[in-house]
């Protein structure tokens, strides 16, 4: 007979969540120092002796009450999914704290095993932890691991699971003692609720209570909605609440923290923790780090050279093999070119699917080496640092320090992805600061952009690569900034948010959570390129090609070309003037194609800023997948190319073309930066704001991004040529 | 002798009185672990002077220097210095 069980992994952001899952279930999954990294649910299986076990990684959270997305949902799963039993992961550096969330999940009753993770670091800070001593105290299963090895991982998936069989789904909710006062209203309260069968079937009775004193915003509005006794609890919670305002001067919820956090004093007091002072303040390596890395002066120095530094890093290592892979794919056009008859076929092979694919690959090593010290940097713990020292002046655009992540997701550090970044805002607390950093995280340059600028600046800007780049992240940031100011003092007024926040300890990342994060990242640009841009390339193909020149046009070129043979003797001369015939045939071809038609439809305004029609078949490419408009450049200009076998270069090919100068290029650098997000950008806005929002964007933003190309093209054209 | 957490200097040590934040921000405060009689120490400011970063619980929380004027501390001397 086949055992399965359901084991739900909880724990404060930082607790080794994440690794220890990682280890369990060997899963891909991301590590984030970043508090609140893990918003999605994640999940990964093992077999345990015989046992088919379903681990469920519960986002990070500090508490169980109603404060954010992460401990909603958290509790959702608690109670909805009825897990076996919750493995409470707390860090045993920091374990009064991180108890605080353990002592909920007793509360709640549901049957709890606790992981003491992190002990080899809380042995050399000096804690002498008694975890059996602790256990008996909690009445709970206590294990010690370090998930960085995976040392304990074994023991504890045991008592996980013996403890799920031996309370077999019961839910035995420890009791706390509130004092006199409070403990006396919950009774009250319990008996009410108990009678009425008021959410007993999801919740125990006292502790609907507890949260209703608690004034838990989402237990108070479930229960208005049933109605019932609902309004005698909510009397009773006013009445208490009054009571303790005269008697104590505070409120239930402060009462109700001060108990937890007494208990749990109480407990580490009874011979359970011990420490040894000296050792740990000679320990503290973090505070040292700090003193430097977030000086006045010195941090935003460092802070700077960080992200400059990544840059450099990123070209220097990224390009070597970023060669090899272009001359692969070149390699594979010209040898498909060679073996397929010339025709629809090869066009679709060869302009279709090569191309465009292989224009998307081979910007993979880039974003790998990026992505690696991106993973570095967030599990190291010095992202959050950089949340702290821009959260000053984050606020002043109305944003929230938090918003530098999503920002930073995006692209803020070149080459990241607005979707995650779009996903990311969920950490941010206040719906205004969130819809404004939703909104304007897009303009960052993303991954998919970035070959886009690595062309036109290949093409036009060969002497300053590294420079270019930084001022196009720099000139991002303005604009993303600067949209927000106008954003929040406009249509999404309101009062800042909270910045409670913890600074992360210090931390080398392990090599295989970097490893893991980088791939994760990676792969989901390959996979995109091999479904969404190969399927987007191809229908932009058949857009291009289709439909063909009528009869009487292409026998117009074919009478040029006999009328060529029969009159040049020159074979160089009849040569290079055939070849100009069958250019001028392609073009006139992709012009009469669908795209051509949008694309010279769209050119009497688009030609403002300097974009022909070829530009703009690209870019209206480009909204499905900014992937697409680099592979749509590729398949546009290799239609008008003769001879297939010749592999030169896209952007020396764009060089040599006398439409293209450097004004036309920085105007299609900023368009292309600032316009609509890509269609699955705005689909995750809309499920993050609503329909609403992510159609104002998609039109806010080109509107924008057009009026600043037109600009650029105007002046640039100006100055520059 | 009474003080804003704002008065505080780099590296003093406090005890926590009172915290004056109700609602969401009191419940986010209590629930990393500010609550009165809470030991804490200012371990550092952002370059810009704001946020502010405490040391309490053995780990570090950064707040603003708005969000700091909730709470009230009483100073103590750096005994073990």
């Amino acid at each position: 007979m086949d055992k399965s069980a359901t084991i739900a992994l909880a724990g404060n952001p930082n607790s080794g969540k994440t690794t220890l899952f990682n280890a369990i279930t060997g899963a891909r999954q991301r590590v984030g120092n970043y508090p609140g990294i893990t918003v999605e649910r994640k999940e990964g299986s093992v077999s345990i002796e015989g046992v088919k076990v379903n681990v469920v990684d519960l986002p990070g959270c500090y508490s169980l009450s109603a404060y954010s997305q992460e401990e909603l949902v958290a509790r959702k799963v608690l109670v909805d999914e009825c897990p076996d039993v919750v493995v409470g992961i707390v860090d045993a550096t920091k374990l009064e704290r991180h108890l605080y969330l353990a002592i909920q999940f007793l509360e709640l009753g549901i049957p709890t095993v606790l992981a003491l993770n992190m002990m080899d670091e809380a042995n050399k800070q000096g804690f002498r932890i008694d975890h059996k001593r602790l256990g008996s105290l909690l009445k709970c299963p206590v294990v010690e691991t370090v998930a960085r090895s995976g040392r304990g991982k074994q023991e504890l998936m045991q008592a996980a699971l013996k403890h799920a069989e031996d309370r077999s789904g019961s839910w035995e909710p420890l009791e706390i003692s509130y004092g006199v006062d409070l403990d006396e209203a919950l009774k009250a309260m319990a008996e009410i609720i108990e009678d009425a069968q008021f959410m007993t079937n999801r919740y125990p009775a006292r502790w609907v209570a507890l949260k209703y004193l608690e004034n838990d915003a989402e237990i108070i509005a479930q229960g208005r909605k049933i109605g019932g006794v609902a309004q005698d609890l909510e009397e009773l919670v006013v009445k208490t609440g009054k009571h303790c305002q005269k008697t104590l001067d505070t409120t239930p919820d402060a009462i109700i923290a001060d108990y937890r956090y007494g208990l749990i004093n109480s407990i580490l007091r009874q011979d359970v923790l011990e420490r040894e002072t000296a050792q740990r303040e000679r320990i503290d390596i973090s505070a040292k780090i700090d003193a430097v890395l977030t000086n006045r002066l010195l941090g935003p120095i460092i802070m700077f050279s960080v992200l400059y530094a990544m840059f450099q890093i990123t070209f220097t290592f990224g390009e070597v093999p970023m060669g090899w892979l272009e001359a692969f794919f070149g390699w594979m056009g010209d040898t498909a070119s060679a073996i397929l008859p010339s025709g629809l076929i090869q066009s679709l092979v060869v302009s279709g699917i090569i191309d465009g694919v292989g224009g998307v690959m081979g910007f993979v090593p880039l974003i790998a080496v990026m992505f690696l010290m991106i993973s570095f940097l967030e599990d190291s713990g010095y992202m959050a640092r950089v949340a702290y020292m821009l959260d000053r002046a984050l606020r002043l655009f109305g944003l929230h320090g938090c918003s530098a992540m999503p920002f930073i997701i995006s692209g803020g550090i070149m080459g990241g992805c607005a979707v995650p970044g779009v996903m990311a805002t969920r950490t941010l607390r206040s719906p205004k600061e969130k819809l404004a950093t939703l909104i304007t995280a897009p303009f960052m340059p993303c991954g998919a952009k970035l070959p886009v600028f690595l062309l036109l600046i290949a093409a036009f800007f060969t002497e300053n690569e590294a420079q270019m780049m930084f001022g196009i992240t720099l000139f991002a940031w303005a604009m993303a900034l600067l949209v927000s100011k106008l954003l929040r003092s406009t249509i999404i007024k309101g009062e800042p948010t909270p910045f409670v926040m913890e600074l992360p300890p210090y931390r080398l990342p392990t090599l295989k959570g970097v490893l893991i994060h980088t791939w994760e990242r990676v792969w989901s640009y390959i996979r995109k390129a091999g479904t969404v841009i190969l399927a987007v390339s191809v229908l932009i193909w058949a857009a291009m090609t289709f439909p063909g020149l009528p009869d009487h046009e292409s026998d117009r070129f074919e009478t040029n070309r006999h009328a060529v043979t029969t009159n040049v003797q020159n074979i160089e001369e009849r040569q290079a003037m055939l070849a100009s015939i069958d250019n001028l045939e392609a073009q006139a071809a992709l012009r009469h194609s669908v795209a051509g038609r949008i694309g010279t439809f769209l050119e009497p305004v688009s030609q403002w800023a300097g974009f022909d029609w070829r530009t703009n078949i690209a870019l209206v490419g480009g909204f499905a997948a900014k992937e697409v408009i680099v592979s749509t450049f590729g398949t546009a200009y290799s239609l008008g190319e003769v001879d297939p076998e010749e592999s030169t270069s896209l952007s020396s090919r764009i060089e040599a073309d006398p439409s293209w100068n450097k004004a036309t290029a920085l105007a299609l650098i900023i368009f292309v930066l600032l316009y609509a997000p890509c269609f699955v950008t705005v689909v995750t806005m809309a499920k993050e704001s609503s329909w609403r929002w992510a159609i104002f964007s998609t039109v806010f933003s080109t509107i924008l991004a057009f009026s600043l190309a037109v600009v650029a093209y105007q002046v640039g054209s100006l100055l520059l040529t | 002798m009474e003080n804003l957490l704002r008065s505080m200097g780099v590296n003093e040590k406090a005890r926590i009185s009172s915290i004056n934040a109700h609602g969401e921000m009191g419940r986010r405060l209590r629930d990393m672990g500010l609550i009165p009689g809470t030991e804490i120490q200012v371990v550092g400011r952002a370059p810009l002077k704001d946020p502010v970063a405490l040391k309490l619980r053995d780990f570090t929380l950064t707040l603003r220097n708005n969000e700091a004027d909730c709470i009230v501390v009483e100073k103590l001397e750096d005994s073990n210095g």
